[in-house]
């Protein structure tokens, strides 16, 4: 989970490392007010999670109260990288002198995590990495000993910083590990740490990912979500403990195992190839189980998108049979039918693996005419194809 | 022969008494599986009956080891305590160690990964994964059994649905193994660990790799191939449809800005010569003519 700029400056103040409190506002009115609050020259930011907000005019300086309203006018419901801006940090400005840059992430190619520091921060820093490698230092950081002083010394020491700064990066650092370990974060980045002209080292931004596997531990991690964000489809979803991405296409998913997901979904946009551009709906996993209140759950999911104008079921049937998997599906029907939500549009399936047989056989025993049979997974995704372009 | 699991295999069960442990158990026993013993902490001394073969139950694995000489462990546990029953298989000297557990936080995985690399004594394969089955001999994880025979074709994937389609697929020409490496972020044993192992098999034909979005370790899959695998591989890659920044299901299948996109992952894997399939039934026909060619 990515967070926006205010909640990762929160985590860094918890942890002490050093940077500047503002105020998240909604409405101009309430920018001026934070202004008036704050006092002095202040910065109003645009809350988006995505890089490149100065460049997009997401970021403004203001005088006086009554420039913070105007310029949070400006800023509010400005589109940046596609997202909406609905909220904006305002915040005391910092005369600053020079930009740094450090970091702390999870290198998954080697297993282990990564401390990154630049003295020439302030930049794009993918750009910085293709355009002078050598201005980034990079370290890797032991998973289990961590970043102590030592640690910290030699990142400090790798990137060139000078004495005038060197003891405040390391406290930065050492402060920024507690975040990136205490709060299981896969990637804390400032950019830019700036020196202010009166000598001070602060996180003027911050970009922290959490690891969602590691909630049990942090329940409190749960309000950092921000649910207006996320399509209502998928806060639905999740709220049923399932596991759906909403895409943008007329054929509803439902399978098992996440790789067969992908793999259906890449399928489905293949054969949909032919019959104009036919595309999958969405992502579902319902897992290993498949009982029929999940695939009732996901149906119903599905259903609610209007997009959707037929739905492809394809499970493998590994510990759980087929079979089983069939009567899933009927119940599934027959409950979405009790509850006033029957099932209007038609349903593919493709049943493969342990009692396959046994599964289609008590599908067409079924004799529901929504529901048709195919044999192969290629051969699925082009028939519910087919029938997704006969509904549109 | 096989890799890393073989009829000889003695295994050990982390949480032998919780539910999906208790069901697998029952599963792989059938699957003829030679299960020595279980661990559940405070539940030492008991005895799981599954058809007639009585599993004894420790509190800890070094004890089960001691007793048993029990050489693999398949981990069960709740994400919260499966760190400390890696570091335990670990400190246990437990050479193959398979984590099937789902969830588990980044900062453990790490953690433990570097410990084992530190004693230098295990192997982990996981966390996130289906485990290990090399058919007719032994099956360690949630790989249904039923779905395959025993055979000369390799497999590697990081889905377990893929896994048990492909071997579904290819149910006629078999399987000397097939290894669920898991779909983490951070994970014990790797597609490379895997092709290196199945080149060294003299059981092995041929390897089926199948991948899917997120981080580049099928890049680094199809360096290795160029520089050390002779026997012909079949690739596959799923996640061609999935949207920037969206989590699809495994923990570690996202595409980041423009790194981990299956486009890079086939045009690598193509680049050095392995015929990637477009859907995992064109995969299998790849395979097929393979395993038929090497046949004449």
């Amino acid at each position: 989970m990515d967070l926006y700029e205010y909640q990762a400056k929160e985590l860094f103040a918890k942890h002490g490392v050093p940077t500047q409190a503002g105020l998240v506002v909604r409405t101009p009115q309430h920018a001026e007010d934070a202004a008036t609050e704050i006092g002095g020259v202040v910065v109003v930011k645009a809350q988006v999670k995505a890089g490149g907000r100065g460049k997009a005019g997401g970021v403004k300086l203001a005088l006086t109260p009554e420039e913070a309203g105007a310029r949070a006018k400006d800023i509010l419901g400005l589109e940046i990288k596609g997202l909406t801006v609905h909220q904006v940090l305002v915040t005391a400005a910092a005369d600053i002198s020079e930009e740094y840059y450090v970091s702390f992430l999870l290198d998954r190619s080697n297993r282990t995590f990564l401390a990154m520091a630049s003295k020439d921060g302030g930049v794009e820093i993918e750009q910085l990495a293709v355009e002078r490698p050598e201005a980034l230092a990079k370290v890797v950081v032991d998973a289990i000993t961590g970043v102590d002083r030592a640690k910290a010394e030699e990142i400090v020491d790798a990137a060139g910083f000078d004495d005038s700064v060197r003891d405040q990066v390391i406290n930065v650092l050492e402060k920024l590990w507690d975040v990136f370990v205490k709060e299981d974060a896969t990637l804390v980045e400032v950019n830019p740490l700036a020196k202010t002209t009166s000598g001070e080292v602060l996180a003027l931004d911050g970009k922290v990912t959490l690891d969602a596997n590691a909630t049990f531990r942090h329940p409190e991690h749960v309000l950092l979500e921000d649910t207006t964000e996320v399509d209502p489809l998928e806060v639905a979803a999740a709220a049923k403990g399932l596991n759906y991405v909403k895409l943008s296409g007329s054929v509803g998913i439902i399978g098992n195992g996440a790789g067969l997901v992908m793999s259906t979904l890449d399928v489905v946009a293949y054969a949909g190839e032919e019959f104009g551009g036919q595309r999958p709906a969405n992502f579902l996993d319902i897992g290993g189980g498949a009982s029929a209140q999940v695939m009732a759950d996901g149906l119903e999911i599905i259903l609610s998108d209007d997009e959707v104008k037929a739905v492809l079921v394809n499970v493998f049937g590994g510990i759980t049979a087929c079979d089983a998997v069939a009567n899933g599906i009927l119940q599934a029907l027959e409950m979405l039918a009790g509850q006033g939500k029957a099932v209007t549009m038609p349903l593919v399936v493709r049943l493969n693996g342990n009692n396959a047989d046994l599964g289609r056989q008590i599908l067409r025993d079924a004799r529901n005419p929504l529901v048709e049979i195919v044999e192969t997974m290629d051969g699925a995704a082009r028939r519910v194809a087919e029938l997704a372009a006969q509904g549109a | 022969m096989a890799i890393f699991l073989t009829e000889n295999s003695k295994v050990l069960i982390q949480g032998i008494t919780g539910s999906e442990g208790g069901k697998h158990t029952r599963h792989m026993v059938a699957d003829g599986t030679n299960i020595v013993a279980g661990v559940t902490p405070g539940k030492g001394g008991q005895i799981v009956e599954i058809e007639g073969q009585q599993i004894p139950v420790f509190n800890s694995v070094g004890e089960a080891v001691i007793a048993t000489g029990a050489d693999v462990s398949v981990i069960f546990v709740p994400p919260r305590f499966t760190k400390s029953a890696v570091y335990e298989a670990i400190d246990a000297l437990v050479p193959l160690i398979i984590i099937i557990t789902e969830g588990v936080p980044v900062h453990d995985s790490a953690d433990f990964y570097a410990y084992s690399q530190r004693k230098g004594t295990s192997r982990i394969i996981g966390p996130n994964c289906p485990g290990v089955i090399s058919p007719g001999k032994s099956n360690a994880g949630i790989i249904p059994g039923s779905i395959t025979v025993a055979g000369r074709i390799g497999l590697v994937s990081k889905s377990g649905t893929l896994t048990y389609q492909m071997m579904n697929e290819l149910s006629d020409l078999g399987f000397s193994s097939a290894v669920g490496i898991g779909g983490d972020p951070v994970i014990g044993t790797t597609h490379i660990d895997c092709l290196a192992a199945f080149e060294a098999d003299p059981d092995t034909d041929a390897i089926v790799m199948i991948g899917e979005i997120g981080g580049d370790a099928e890049e680094r899959a199809a360096a290795y191939i160029a520089a050390h695998v002779t026997k012909p591989v079949v690739g596959y890659v799923a996640g061609f449809t999935a949207p920037e920044g969206k989590t699809m299901g495994h923990a570690g299948a996202i595409v980041s800005g423009s790194s981990g996109t299956a486009a890079a992952k086939r045009e690598a894997l193509e680049a050095v010569g392995v015929k990637v399939g477009k859907t995992p039934s064109e995969t299998a026909r790849l395979m097929r003519d393979i395993i038929t060619s090497l046949q004449v």
